[in-house]
């Protein structure tokens, strides 16, 4: 378990100091992520360089129930809003309503142009 | 009476009270989410963020102290994010067969809600700083603000939009998607993604793990994407 963590804040780690020396709009965890999924993918091949815990499920194990729960991560943040609804302001209702319409508009045309591509690519299959 | 008091004043200044209500309120949340078989309106991340709301206010705490606590659990966000290279790692087949599906809809989604949010502001005659304060809204909430920032917004605005945004598209994606008859899991949690970045991706992994593998995913390509359209948008807007 600890070593598990220690993977994650490990590629946490690597994926800051990438952001930060190169410059990119991309967070560092997210850069984080992509480095953890190389090292899956090299995993079996450099299975002497990595500690066990990466190959015998342990890893897996970790990042699962970190995930399982990861509304509980998003509490602080949340209770930080609902402090702070006074910046919305005199726009209040402006804003309202372009969230939630374009929300709304956002999903609808990302769910449904996924369905259409994968469809046409399925049929020429 | 006052020892009591004294007491209180003690452990109201302890990050451990906070960090331990967080814990409470979000196991309760997510019990009353279980017990309605995770009703989309039964939003754990909103019912946790009321009843801890609820204990602030009640007790006069303000939220830097609050967050003394509960930073312990805010932290665990960035682990969080690179954990979910896992549940991408074992649906990496079905990823890559999606890669056009994908590109499609992350290009449809990210242009129809930054188009809808535009044209909506403009319509009710917001000025150009609230504008690029709400624009970036649907990506995860450190990019978002350095966007608003760098276009003139209000960068505490936009944080508040953020998880405004993520918490009614983790409420709406499932029943809009249902009444919109799309059942494929990849489409339904890449829509989640895009919309509502990590609270939707978090309602996806609940759901159904390729759900949240393409959540995920969803969520990483418009935090890069979004980035770099918003101040292209904005500038056509504003020249």
């Amino acid at each position: 378990m600890i070593v598990a963590l220690s993977v994650l804040l490990a590629c946490q780690l690597a994926g800051e100091v990438l952001a930060r020396g190169l410059g990119v709009p991309v967070p560092g965890p997210v850069l984080g992520l992509i480095i953890l999924l190389m090292a899956l993918m090299a995993r079996r091949g450099l299975a002497a360089l990595m500690p066990a815990e990466v190959n015998d499920g342990t890893l897996e194990a970790a990042a699962k129930a970190l995930l399982a729960h990861l509304s509980l991560l998003f509490v602080p943040a949340g209770v930080g809003v609902i402090q702070r609804l006074d910046v919305l302001g005199q726009h209040a209702l402006a804003l309202g309503l372009a969230l939630v319409l374009s929300s709304i508009l956002g999903i609808l045309a990302s769910a449904m142009v996924f369905r259409w591509v994968a469809r046409c690519l399925e049929k020429r299959a | 009476m006052s020892s009591d008091f004294s007491l209180w004043v003690y452990l109201s200044q302890k990050p451990l009270t906070w960090l331990t209500l967080t814990l409470i309120a979000y196991a309760v949340a997510d019990r009353l989410a279980a017990a309605t078989k995770r009703h989309p309106l039964a939003n754990p991340v909103l019912l946790a963020v009321a009843l801890v709301g609820i204990v602030l206010f009640a007790s006069g705490t303000p939220y830097r102290q609050y967050f003394e606590g509960a930073q312990f659990v805010h932290f665990l966000l960035g682990p969080a994010t690179v954990a979910l290279a896992v549940p991408l790692y074992e649906h990496r087949a079905e990823v890559l067969r999606s890669l056009l599906p994908m590109a499609a809809a992350l290009i449809a989604g990210a242009v129809v809600t930054l188009a809808s949010v535009i044209v909506i502001m403009v319509l009710l005659g917001a000025p150009l700083p609230v504008i690029a304060s709400i624009a970036p809204k649907s990506v995860t909430a450190a990019i978002a603000m350095g966007v608003s920032e760098g276009l003139g917004g209000d960068p505490a605005l936009t944080a508040v939009l953020v998880i405004l945004t993520g918490v009614f598209g983790a409420i709406i994606v499932t029943p809009l998607l249902d009444s919109a008859g799309i059942q494929d899991w990849r489409a339904r949690g890449f829509a989640a993604g895009i919309a509502a970045h990590g609270i939707g991706t978090a309602r996806a992994l609940q759901v159904n793990p390729v759900a949240g593998t393409f959540a995920a995913i969803a969520m990483a390509l418009n935090a890069v994407f979004t980035a770099l359209l918003t101040p292209l948008a904005l500038k056509a807007l504003s020249g």
